[in-house]
């Protein structure tokens, strides 16, 4: 693929889940209220290696979710069905600051979408946005609390996570002019 | 996700990859289902029309609450009180039911190829719940769907369909959706109920029960349909329930690991014995919960089955 490029490598995306596991840390003092929710497919692997640095950082278990936004889309009405993943969230939302996790925000629809989904669940105290990338473009005033990286983008170009949980033979965030 | 048909007609035109996709996106819809809050807005603001000429409890309500479950408004149409008593065509009645704006049209019907011809004259969505001895495409997905959640998978499995085949549109449905993905299907009961001609189908047919559930892993029930029989083509009820029902002795003789299924309404006594029934092998009540994420998947992806208005942000 000659107009692939590695924007992240494994390390750089390892070096950008501690420090945004660090932020969350430092901006959440009361520790057991905080639970991470990854949307999928990308954000839900995302979300589970945070709290392993978390737990670290906390000496607690972080509880994880995953949240599926597909049916809570607003452009179901103009595509080809997406496809839904399942819905796991094994903990009460309620009175929790929910961290939702995803791997690149862009038109901040999925975001929106997510926080439409939760609220079916209960009522969050509060929500934070943790994204690994950030490539702009957005459509909606939303703005992410944690940002791994800034990448800023063309509109034709795509920028993808392979994750190892995923079955990549290595992490990385690869952007591609389509 | 390989979807992108308008309706769901049968079974029979579906691909392998396309049922897959069903049972995929079934298995988010069965969460829905558990939540607190059983219900998401995927199709808000859509009108969906359960048009039953056919008499139908479990599949109408199924259909009901799917759609109320993805925020949908239905409509319930049936035949005892409707217009067709006073003799319009069933074009017709659908076309006014698309007057009224209708986005799907959910229809039973004792004639076969009825949804089909819907399909044709209408610009809604037709999903088929059954149409005559044809096909009964969302029993089929459901019937997969669970059989895939217990066993892990269909390929390779055996799974025998024993009772009345021959009027049944839910073993033509379930002969081609278990044998596109793989299962190896027996057919079984009484001659004039299973005839030779369903191995052109691709299954194996056979007349002695004992035979035909000793290696099954599945083994799905199917009842004796007397208001699709227009003469005897057995003996006695009584008969019947020697010759081929389900009884212990009989499901001694089973895998141990053996699986019994039913789509209802069931005939105690007579396909199936009551203990059987209520015992923990039977998946009859599954496949009821099953049927509702199934039908709530169908709506959700018939209603994409259409050409993408724009490109798609990531």
């Amino acid at each position: 693929m000659p107009d692939a490029t590695v924007i992240l490598d494994a390390l750089a995306i390892q070096r950008a889940l501690t420090r945004i596991a660090h932020e969350i840390a430092e901006r959440n003092a009361r520790s057991a209220e905080v639970a991470l929710v990854g949307i999928p497919v990308g954000g839900d692997h995302l979300a589970a290696r945070l709290a392993k640095i978390l737990a670290g950082i906390w000496n607690h278990p972080v509880p994880v979710g995953i949240l599926d936004t597909t049916l809570h889309r607003d452009d179901l009405d103009h595509r080809i069905a997406p496809t839904v993943h399942p819905t796991d969230i094994p903990f009460d939302v309620t009175g929790k600051t929910v961290v939702l996790v995803d791997d690149v925000l862009f038109s901040g629809r999925t975001t929106r979408a997510a926080m439409d989904a939760l609220n079916d669940f209960g009522r969050p105290r509060k929500i934070q946005l943790a994204v690994l990338i950030d490539r702009g473009h957005r459509e909606l005033p939303i703005k992410a609390d944690f940002i791994g990286k800034n990448v800023p983008t063309a509109l034709d170009e795509t920028i993808s996570l392979r994750l190892t949980e995923a079955g990549a033979a290595e992490d990385a965030v690869v952007l591609k002019k389509k | 996700m390989s979807w992108t048909k308008k309706h769901l007609l049968d079974i029979e035109s579906l691909t392998a990859a396309e049922i897959t996709t069903v049972l995929d996106t079934a298995r988010g819809f069965k969460a829905v289902g558990e939540r607190a809050i059983k219900k998401v807005p995927a199709l808000r603001g859509k009108t969906v029309v359960n048009l039953f000429v056919e008499p139908s409890t479990r599949t109408r309500i199924s259909f009901e609450l799917a759609a109320q479950r993805l925020s949908a408004d239905i409509v319930n149409f049936s035949a005892e009180a409707s217009s067709f008593k006073k003799g319009e065509t069933l074009k017709d009645t659908a076309l006014t039911l698309q007057a009224l704006n209708a986005d799907f049209i959910i229809i039973r019907h004792s004639a076969s190829g009825a949804p089909h011809f819907l399909s044709r004259v209408l610009e809604a969505h037709v999903i088929n719940a059954g149409d005559g001895a044809h096909e009964h495409p969302t029993q089929a997905l459901l019937d997969c769907f669970t059989i895939r959640e217990r066993k892990g998978k269909i390929a390779g499995l055996n799974v025998t369909i024993l009772g009345d085949i021959l009027y049944s549109r839910v073993a033509r449905s379930d002969i081609w959706a278990l044998t596109k993905l793989g299962a190896k299907v027996t057919l079984c009961g009484p001659a004039t109920l299973v005839p030779k001609t369903f191995e052109q189908m691709g299954c194996r047919v056979t007349h002695d029960v004992d035979e035909a559930i000793r290696d099954a892993d599945i083994i799905n029930l199917l009842r004796i349909q007397h208001e699709r029989q227009r003469k005897t083509l057995f003996p006695s009820i009584g008969e019947y329930t020697q010759l081929f029902g389900l009884n212990k002795a009989r499901l001694a003789r089973t895998k141990p690991d053996a699986l019994i299924m039913h789509p209802g309404p069931i005939n105690r006594g007579v396909e199936i014995d009551s203990e059987i029934a209520d015992s923990g092998r039977s998946m009859i009540l599954e496949q009821v919960t099953n049927g509702l994420a199934v039908r709530m998947a169908v709506l959700f992806l018939v209603n994409g089955g259409k050409v993408p208005v724009e490109p798609v942000a990531a």
